[in-house]
């Protein structure tokens, strides 16, 4: 066996960081799928008639449409039936503020590295933290009201502020728009809303923290971002779940909406226990997020770390309405062991002067697939539209694969599209000149990938962007020896 | 300091070094001279542990320790440096990341205390005007794009940086024009001591006009074939490698 396939063998053994549970006590919905359950759900959440309506309605289109099969991943078909669609662990009285919060949640996310306690923060992020179907805690939501900025759970949303919700629901990602969508729009439990005013410009990094804690639970929560006339906010995502025998499901649907000279800064940090080393359990990650840069001027950009996930599917993408709207996506996609990744964006351009830039990098080590699938359209009003695409596959081994699928539909002259894809290897020359001045191999490992991805890191907030190098090394770890 | 006793090693089963005897004392230069394909690369492959030569015979001591029994980062910690003759490019890596890592991990197994970045950039900034290296090469992604002359020097700032006890010099003179070259050698010169040694890998005299060798080796068909002093070397610039071939024949008949 040369060196390199040896290093590849030995890569595969770093076991999951968060694949612990806690036992907690649960109020969950019976298994299986109808539209019994469905008001189950939102009279639980004690929501209003027009949201039983939407979710009914969804569940009905969803009824009649399939599950797609022309992503390059391949899985066992999930049967939704034997599937929980609430889960929410029990607290003895609603908690009012964040000292009333359960201290076995609180304990939970410390664990996580996550404290919920304002005191302890240091650094400026407020959290929204989301275990299985419920939202458990908001911090900084004082200071943050001050400037008139909303940042809540979504079912307090849809109780405060049931006008937003009721606006934006369903205008970026309508119910229709594809399988898992139209799922989570009749199951979705909770999630994180967010509000920026006019004029705003959010002072802090927004968070929220996903973590599935029960079994045979499919979590579906939904974001709402509305970024109002010339407000900014940067907003981060990340996820985690114990390492469970059986594959779980996630769907969840990100919206955001960016009026005139607004910015939404996307980032996330996908950490969802992505199967043992024999390719068993982890999570099926179905996701649609898109952002629609409504006003001229608007800008909305993607940021992507995706380090878990058995599967993957999932094109954070842009609709660039506004003329001169800006539409941008980063990321980083590792896949190890038998993990399968599906993923990329649509840049949609409709306004005049729209500018869009993918940057994506793969990264595939082990049994894995890691494919790129993008799509760019300039749409016939798009005049002088301009489109930056990047597409990077680092390969570790002879057992991966990398793939790219990029789908370019031009309707107007004026537009130009640029299309770049490049596809390496580690070599072993890189990694013996590492040696030879003294550097492990493990960490000779952990500076070339973080190179490579140095451009997409570089895109995160900083402590964000530390996490994320750590989270890289950590699941490449053992794959080179 | 460095004992070589009858080494053997090939590569995927084609044999390079057949009986290689060399003996290196501190304070020493040894110049490795001969025709292509002799096994120069090999030697200083085999010295700082490629893996794909196999060694099939004999031993490498360095001081006192089996060589051929550490992995690669080990023999660089113990303080085996190789200048590479194609220095290898990192994307998205600096030099002073790259660096930094490497000079703290040698540290560590060293028992010394990690440097802090700002000692760090002071005791770089120091080395660097050993061989006039430009600042700006320092924050740019390792070797990327660095012309052949500044891929060479940038090796002999990191031989400053790592302050190795041996030193293997494996054809840096290639590539080099005549300025280029009186920096690196000047360089060498400079972080030369009586505690360390160093091996010139080279196929030209004209190195050794800047880095003088105390002994000069010819290698032919993976062994020495002859031992001199710097003097050897003139005599092969002067009447090329073809007598040594001669020589080798007729004593083998």
């Amino acid at each position: 066996m040369s060196k390199d396939n040896q290093i590849l063998e030995e890569f595969t053994s770093k076991e999951y960081e968060h694949g612990w549970s806690v036992n907690l006590e649960a109020d969950e919905a019976p298994a299986g799928l109808d539209e019994g359950i469905i008001r189950w759900i939102s009279a639980k959440k004690e929501e209003p008639e027009w949201l039983l309506e939407w979710r009914l309605k969804a569940f009905r289109n969803w009824l009649t449409m399939i599950e797609p099969e022309w992503a390059n991943v391949r899985y066992p078909k999930i049967n939704l039936q034997s599937l929980k669609y609430y889960s929410a662990p029990k607290q003895k009285n609603k908690p009012k503020n964040l000292d009333e919060i359960d201290p076995e949640l609180l304990q939970i996310y410390e664990r996580l590295g996550i404290s919920l306690n304002e005191q302890k923060r240091l650094q400026g992020i407020a959290v929204d933290a989301v275990l299985d179907s419920v939202s458990v805690g908001t911090t900084f939501k004082a200071t943050l009201s001050k400037l008139g900025i909303i940042f809540c759970s979504f079912s307090e949303a849809v109780k405060e502020h049931p006008e937003l919700v009721k606006k934006y629901l369903g205008s970026v990602v309508p119910i229709n728009d594809n399988y898992y969508a139209a799922l989570n729009s009749a199951v979705f439990s909770d999630g994180s809303f967010c509000y920026i005013p006019s004029g705003v410009r959010c002072p802090m990094e927004l968070s929220t923290y996903f973590r599935i804690n029960a079994a045979n639970t499919g979590q579906f929560e939904r974001t709402l971002i509305i970024a109002e006339e010339g407000s900014y906010v940067s907003y981060l995502e990340g996820c985690t779940a114990p390492q469970r025998d059986e594959n779980q499901l996630h769907a969840a649907v990100v919206e955001i909406y960016a009026a005139k000279n607004a910015e939404v800064k996307y980032s996330t940090v996908q950490n969802w226990f992505p199967g043992d080393k024999e390719g068993k359990g982890g999570i099926y990650n179905f996701v649609t997020k898109r952002g629609i840069c409504a006003g001229d001027h608007s800008k909305i950009s993607w940021t992507q770390v995706e380090t878990g996930s058995a599967v993957t599917w999932k094109y954070p993408s842009c609709i660039l309405k506004g003329d001169y709207s800006v539409g941008e996506f980063y990321s980083v996609a590792v896949t190890n062991n038998y993990q399968q990744a599906d993923t990329g964006t649509k840049m949609i351009h409709i306004g005049k002067n729209t500018r869009s830039r993918i940057v994506s990098k793969g990264i595939s080590a082990g049994h894995s697939q890691n494919s790129y699938r993008g799509q760019v359209q300039v749409m016939k009003r798009a005049t002088n539209s301009r489109n930056f695409s990047q597409c990077d596959s680092l390969l570790m081994g002879s057992k991966c694969g990398a793939h790219t699928f990029p789908y370019i539909d031009i309707q107007n002259s004026s537009a130009q599209v640029e299309h770049e894809a490049t596809t390496s290897k580690i070599g072993e020359d890189q990694l013996f000149y590492c040696n030879q001045r003294g550097i492990s191999t493990e960490d000779a490992v952990a500076l070339i990938v973080n190179g490579y991805a140095k451009e997409v890191l570089n895109q995160l907030p900083m402590e964000f962007a530390v996490e994320a190098q750590k989270l890289l090394a950590l699941t490449l770890e053992g794959s080179v020896g | 300091m460095l004992v070589i006793k009858n080494l053997h090693a090939s590569i995927d089963g084609a044999p390079i070094l057949r009986g290689i005897n060399l003996e290196v004392k501190a304070g020493e230069v040894h110049a490795i001279m001969g025709p292509n394909g002799s096994g120069k690369s090999t030697l200083a492959s085999v010295l700082a542990g490629r893996e794909e030569y196999e060694v099939t015979e004999g031993e490498v001591l360095f001081k006192g320790k089996d060589l051929l029994a550490l992995a690669p980062e080990e023999r660089a910690r113990e303080g085996v440096f190789l200048a590479f003759q194609y220095p290898v490019e990192i994307p998205g890596v600096s030099t002073t990341n790259f660096l930094r890592t490497a000079v703290n991990q040698v540290r560590e197994y060293r028992g010394l205390n990690p440097l802090d970045a700002v000692k760090f950039l002071s005791v770089m900034k120091e080395k660097m005007k050993l061989v006039e290296i430009d600042q700006k090469l320092m924050s740019r992604s390792l070797n990327e794009g660095f012309s052949g002359g500044e891929k060479k020097r940038n090796e002999i700032f990191q031989m400053a940086m790592l302050e190795p006890t041996l030193s293997i010099l494996d054809e840096t003179d290639s590539g080099l024009d005549i300025d280029a070259l009186r920096i690196v050698s000047n360089g060498v010169n400079q972080l030369k001591s009586s505690e360390t040694a160093t091996i010139v890998v080279t196929h030209y005299q004209r190195l050794l006009d800047y880095i003088v060798p105390d002994f000069v080796h010819v290698l032919f068909n993976g062994r020495i074939v002859k031992s001199g002093t710097k003097d050897l070397a003139l005599d092969l610039e002067e009447k090329g490698y073809d007598w040594i071939k001669e020589e080798v024949k007729a004593a083998s008949v």
